[in-house]
């Protein structure tokens, strides 16, 4: 432990520092709100710096801090991958805190420490930093998901996820506790080594289930989805992109580290409960999902349905596995980022332009965003010339080749149950007339759409860069797990 | 091992018993003669001025919120200060380290009251 460890978390450093700043600019000076998404990117900018700078030496992995942070390829795949979303999240918020009525500045403060708790939690080894990193994460998500705070769905969005959020922290900590006492040791290569010489230990077991359990939570998978419609409908949409990419793309990190480094040897096998919980989310969040008219709330139910295609790669435990989940989780990050972006592009006050109804007509207005609006939907979906594709096959075949056909059939039926969802929103774009004609893209919605139409069509046509780093990335963590 | 928990078990339907036994019994054996002073919520008799259910200034809430934030800042640094001591005996240079991570984390909750200062939160009109 020495002040050269401290390089390692620098661009953790860098975010708290900017963060803390961010939160007192308005009080010592300058009110002005459209300087704050500025600021905010060249914080982001600094920070991207900082994390090439870790990763350029992050070859081999280096603990720091003892043994609580990790410089891996891992770490660092996720944590471009943050940047990059928190910075097209940034650029989608400046519409909304533009007309003054809610404080810029704390917003980006907020999202500054949001990242610096997903940073945290994806390159944490030890259950205590990755908590920590998932608590600033939460409490972050909690005030912003309020953020509208004179709107009573978003004030009771931000309760509902703070009541339901603490209760699910509570449980994955009463999860961690046992694993240390069945362990003693809260370090996953020191657990991993615990479980491979304790078969069906009692208080093992059980830690693990509620571990699991505040996990799921977190990523939003059946039968720990309750909260989802309601939070991502009443947020403001910005933050709804936030907590349903964001968020969830830093949960599955931890998730998949932990299984993946932490509990891999894990005896009696505990893949039939998360496949269990894989099949009920992909079933519940696509058939519910069918019903919605409010297109938030349907996003929110097919954002269930996501976290439980991604699921199918941490039971595989495999290197594909492991694999599919970090081509998914960025190939889902640019497609849902860009489905929220054209729903904000509709927004016209705070909730109105989230009906399915008020995308009728958008092709005539709107030629392109129509178009961009189906390549994202077709991601989603998972069909060929679009990165969704490449993700799905990755998932699915790690599925099938972990031996859960079943699943895969599953995932395979509902992706087209999903379809039939997402081509309502296509059939209302290009076959019903509408008042959607009103369309005012602000120029940061239109960047960040074609930013996402073009990553979404590139990673789909031209994937083998992705698939290679993806490869890369987990090379360590599956070294780890084989051994 | 699961057996060497029975104990706490029965410990556990003991205290439920007596409890329950004890409200029971009373139920049935006492005799009850109520009339509107004994069932006030204060016997003594003092009349209730009001209901005690009304909405309370948030400032309160507020207040209470802030105390428990510096509160816990002190409670923290007792132990830190408990290890420093041990930490300043060795010379490989941690001491300096954890004096460090105790100024990062002032700083942080300095950072914080400036904020809630400079916002009012202390001010009382």
């Amino acid at each position: 432990m020495t002040w050269a460890d401290l390089l390692f978390l620098l661009p953790e450093i860098v975010l708290s520092i900017g963060g803390c700043l961010l939160l007192l600019a308005p009080v010592i000076g300058g009110r002005n709100n459209g300087v704050a998404a500025k600021w905010s990117m060249l914080l982001l900018l600094v920070a991207t710096a900082a994390a090439i700078y870790v990763a350029a030496g992050a070859g081999i992995p280096s603990l720091a801090l003892g043994t609580l942070f990790v410089a891996d390829p891992f770490a660092v795949f996720f944590k471009l991958l943050f940047v990059v979303v928190i910075a097209m999240i940034t650029l989608l918020s400046a519409e909304f805190l533009e007309d003054g009525r809610y404080s810029a500045w704390e917003y980006y403060s907020l999202m500054a420490f949001a990242l610096c708790g997903m940073m945290f939690m994806a390159s944490g080894t030890h259950l205590i930093s990755i908590y920590v990193g998932l608590e600033l994460l939460s409490l972050a998500s909690y005030i912003l998901a309020g953020y509208y705070k004179n709107e009573t769905r978003s004030t009771e969005a931000a309760m509902k996820y703070f009541v339901l959020g603490a209760t699910s922290s509570g449980i994955l900590l009463y999860g961690m506790s046992l694993i240390y006492g069945a362990c003693g040791s809260l370090h996953l290569e020191a657990i991993s080594q615990a479980v491979a010489t304790m078969a069906g230990n009692q208080a093992l077991i059980i830690g693990v289930m509620l571990l699991g359990a505040g996990l799921c939570f977190k990523v939003a998978a059946v039968p720990f989805h309750v909260w989802t419609p309601d939070v991502y409908t009443g947020a403001p949409t910005p933050v709804t992109a936030f907590l349903s990419t964001a968020s969830k793309v830093a949960a599955f990190a931890i998730f998949a580290r932990i299984f993946y480094m932490g509990l891999h040897s894990l005896e009696p096998d505990w893949n039939s409960i998360i496949a269990t919980v894989a099949a009920l989310s992909m079933i519940v969040g696509n058939l519910a999902a069918v019903t919605q008219t409010n297109v938030k709330r349907m996003l929110a139910y097919s954002s269930i349905a996501h976290a439980g295609y991604a699921l199918l790669g941490v039971l595989a435990m495999s290197e594909i596995g492991l694999q599919g989940v970090l081509i998914y989780m960025l190939v889902y990050a640019f497609a849902n980022i860009g489905t929220w972006a054209m729903v904000m592009l509709l927004r016209r006050r705070e909730y109105a332009g989230e009906n399915v109804d008020d995308f009728d007509g958008l092709h005539k207005s709107a030629p392109l965003y129509a178009f961009a609006m189906v390549v994202f939907l077709l991601s989603l979906g998972g069909i060929p010339p679009t990165a969704g594709f490449i993700g799905k096959y990755y998932l699915f075949a790690a599925a099938i080749s972990a031996g859960y056909a079943w699943l895969a059939v599953i995932a395979v039926l509902m992706s087209a149950v999903s379809m039939f969802y997402y081509f309502r929103l296509v059939v209302a774009m290009y076959l019903k007339d509408g008042a959607a004609a009103d369309v005012i893209p602000s120029r940061q919605v239109r960047f960040i759409v074609i930013v996402c139409l073009i990553a979404t069509l590139t990673l789909g046509i031209l994937p083998e860069r992705m698939i290679r780093g993806a490869a890369r990335s987990i090379a360590p963590i599956v070294n780890l797990a084989s051994r | 091992m699961t057996e060497s928990f029975v104990p706490v078990l029965i410990l556990i339907l003991f205290g439920i018993a007596l409890g329950a036994g004890m409200l029971i019994v009373n139920w049935y054996v006492g005799t009850h003669r109520r009339n509107p002073s004994k069932l006030a919520p204060y016997e003594g008799g003092v009349p209730l001025l009001d209901t005690n259910r009304k909405r309370i200034n948030v400032r309160f809430y507020q207040i209470a919120m802030l105390f428990i934030i510096f509160d816990i800042e002190a409670a923290f640094i007792y132990p830190w200060a408990v290890i420093y001591r041990d930490a300043t005996m060795t010379s490989s240079g941690i001491a300096l380290f954890a004096l460090g991570e105790m100024f990062v984390f002032v700083t942080l909750l300095a950072v914080g009251y400036i904020y809630v200062w400079k916002k009012k939160a202390f001010d009382w009109n």
